[in-house]
């Protein structure tokens, strides 16, 4: 039995489908990551796994309890950490600390070695009110109220929204330490690249789970020749290579725009065929997550 | 567990600790109103500016017009002749011009015997505020005739506020007022501000139950709720005199009712509002206006349309008010207002039976 089973999920608001038939499931001990862009049903999915929801219909188990059922065994053995900032802004540090500790019966003292490696960094501001923190510090605050009580499954909605590059970094380190001490974590973010940091993850879109596999297993599904290409003129690019000969797909991707092709391809064909485009550099890539993620989302 | 509720109190107490302008505001409100009504904002008659017009000033006369003089509501503005008369009251020199016959003395006399005789004073009196006019007329009146004659008049007595002060009336409505505002707006705002900031969606998913986190933020809003209590009370009994003939045991006991009343009103807006400018409108709109139109605190119930009266049975602070005038300037004792704290007991129960029935340990 996982730590997270979900069988059929389904929730909607008025006529917004948010969560349609989802089902999965997640070892203990376990870094899954929920991967999708905003309006894919995460925010949805974890309201109902914390119990905050009742689902219109299927059913879902935390560590053992029924969500529907066991709700409030549930609350006291998991740590939920929402997407938007949600401390109290006028208390400090250390009162915001103190007060989820007694939220949950326990002392600060009880569970410092678990989150000690992370509360260690904002220690020094202890009476600076949370609401002055970055917005880094301020996730780390986050992490360490929803850790108080030695949670067995971790719930992090989207927890890197907002924050700088070095400190969501930081903060995958963190999550990587947690899972080491056994505790199970479902995190969600829109960023592609972070979902390399999960032992699997969900790609989800319009409250669907598109595709659920490790990173590299997801990335190993993406059967067909990848090509960037990139020009002068990248916009009139797109237009061109969308037409051409043998090409299945194409969109732009960062600074290139991402040719995705058939068997039948031929570079050198594809080159004549695109006529006079000044400064036209095409080169073989690896696909990534994103690439797999659109291409799902096409099918 | 006993140990956490304390510390769900000490937070709340910090939130409100933190936010001092609002606690400024909460603290000065009271004293404020209590002041304004007080002593602005009266309907008593007070230094009436009187000329007057005596063709030949007699004893008699002269004796009218020293207890005009003598008198502390109005001032004697001196003797003028008729072309004065309007003028003076045009540029407001004087609110009110009494006008002596020539023959008053006969006329006077007259009167004494019990021989019919037509008017011997005239009243004239700038009657563009009623209120003013209404009652310093009464007032003239009253003090002419004492001087006038013998013959006999109704002799009226203002019971248990002899000098008709209005802070008298105001002190008990502004406490209905007051407690509402502190009460209930605010423990709303401040559940709602966990609902709108997002930290209700953590509380929620915690072993304790929310009902005993919302006790916890009742408590310090009730605590300064019985300190502007004990400010009112003070101000009321020091400042605007107030008798407080009934004892303040039974003016504190059902004021603790009311207080209780008022959380439990704030709980229930807090589970119909989801954000904090909304909690705000309904605590303004749905619950002061109805205090200041329906609970007699401005307006006599009596005075209402039907329609008017039998709402304003629902309004608490009519209950409330009621019962805080008849103890505190009729001095009766609060065995005299069992019916009112029945009501507002009932509400209470009511209101708080409501509010936690609809409060949801969920999101929906």
């Amino acid at each position: 039995m996982g730590a997270i089973e979900v069988h059929n999920l389904s929730k909607s608001y008025g006529k917004v489908q948010a969560l349609d038939c989802v089902s999965f499931s997640v070892e203990r001990g376990e870094l899954f990551g929920l991967i999708g862009p905003d309006g894919a049903g995460k925010t949805t999915l974890f309201r109902l796994l914390t119990t905050l929801l009742n689902p219109d219909s299927g059913s879902a188990e935390v560590d053992g309890c029924d969500t529907a059922k066991d709700y409030l065994a549930i609350r006291s053995r998991v740590g939920y950490m929402p997407g938007r900032f949600s401390l109290y802004p006028d208390l400090s540090v250390e009162e915001n600390l103190q007060f989820f500790a007694a939220l949950f019966g326990v002392t600060i003292e009880d569970s410092y070695e678990l989150i000690a490696p992370i509360y260690k960094q904002i220690e020094p501001f202890r009476t600076r009110r949370a609401g002055k923190l970055s917005g880094g510090m301020k996730q780390k605050l986050a992490l360490s109220c929803a850790l108080i009580h030695r949670p067995n499954v971790l719930f992090l909605d989207e927890p890197t929204t907002g924050v700088d590059a070095v400190s969501r970094s930081e903060l995958w380190d963190m999550l990587s330490e947690l899972k080491e001490c056994g505790i199970t974590i479902l995190v969600s973010t829109p960023y592609m690249d972070e979902a390399l940091r999960c032992d699997r993850i969900a790609l989800c879109n319009e409250g669907r789970i598109l595709k659920i596999d490790t990173p590299e297993g997801i990335v190993r599904g993406f059967d067909k020749r990848l090509y960037g290409i990139s020009a002068k003129n990248m916009f009139a690019l797109l237009e061109k290579a969308r037409t051409a000969e043998g090409v299945e797909d194409c969109y732009p991707f960062g600074e290139k725009h991402h040719l995705v092709v058939r068997e039948e391809f031929d570079e050198a064909k594809f080159v004549a065929q695109l006529g006079d485009i000044e400064g036209l550099q095409i080169i073989r890539t690896a696909p990534t997550i994103e690439d797999m993620f659109i291409k799902l989302m096409k099918r | 567990m006993k140990q956490n509720f304390a510390s769900f109190v000490k937070k709340e107490s910090l939130h409100i600790l933190r936010d001092t302008r609002t606690m400024l505001i909460v603290m000065l409100i009271p004293v404020v109103l209590m002041v304004l009504f007080g002593f602005a904002i009266s309907t008593e008659v007070n230094n009436v500016n009187v000329a007057v017009v005596a063709p030949n000033r007699t004893d008699g006369i002269r004796d009218a017009v020293e207890r005009l003089s003598q008198n502390e509501y109005f001032t004697f503005k001196g003797y003028i002749t008729p072309d004065d008369i309007d003028p003076y009251l045009r540029s407001g020199k004087a609110s009110a011009v009494v006008v002596f016959a020539s023959d008053y003395e006969r006329g006077v006399t007259q009167a004494a015997t019990g021989v019919p005789t037509k008017p011997v004073i005239q009243l004239i009196v700038d009657a563009s505020n009623v209120n003013t006019a209404g009652s310093s007329t009464a007032y003239l009146q009253s003090i002419l005739l004492g001087a006038a004659s013998q013959q006999a008049m109704f002799e009226t007595r203002m019971l248990f506020n002899p000098q008709m002060r209005s802070a008298y009336n105001f002190v008990p409505g502004i406490m209905g007022l007051i407690f509402i505002l502190v009460c209930a707006m605010m423990t709303s705002v401040s559940i709602v501000r966990e609902k709108e900031v997002g930290t209700m969606e953590v509380l929620l998913v915690s072993p304790v139950r929310p009902v005993k986190i919302i006790f916890a933020k009742m408590i310090p809003y009730f605590a300064i709720s019985c300190v502007v209590l004990v400010t009112i009370l003070l101000l009321a009994r020091y400042l605007l005199e107030v008798p407080m003939s009934g004892g303040v045991g039974g003016i504190f006991t059902i004021s603790l009712l009311y207080l209780i009343l008022s959380l439990s009103l704030g709980l229930l807006v807090s589970t119909i509002a989801q954000t904090q400018v909304v909690a705000l409108l309904i605590s303004a709109v749905v619950m002061m206006m109805p205090i200041l139109m329906l609970s007699g605190m401005l307006f006599p119930i009596e005075n209402l349309p039907k329609f008017f009266q039998v709402i304003s049975n629902i309004v608490p602070a009519r209950w409330y008010i009621d019962a805080v005038r008849k103890m505190m300037i009729q001095g009766l004792p609060i065995v005299a207002v069992w019916k009112n704290c029945a009501i507002l007991l009932g509400m209470t129960i009511a209101l708080l039976g409501v509010s936690l029935k609809k409060f949801n340990d969920k999101l929906e």
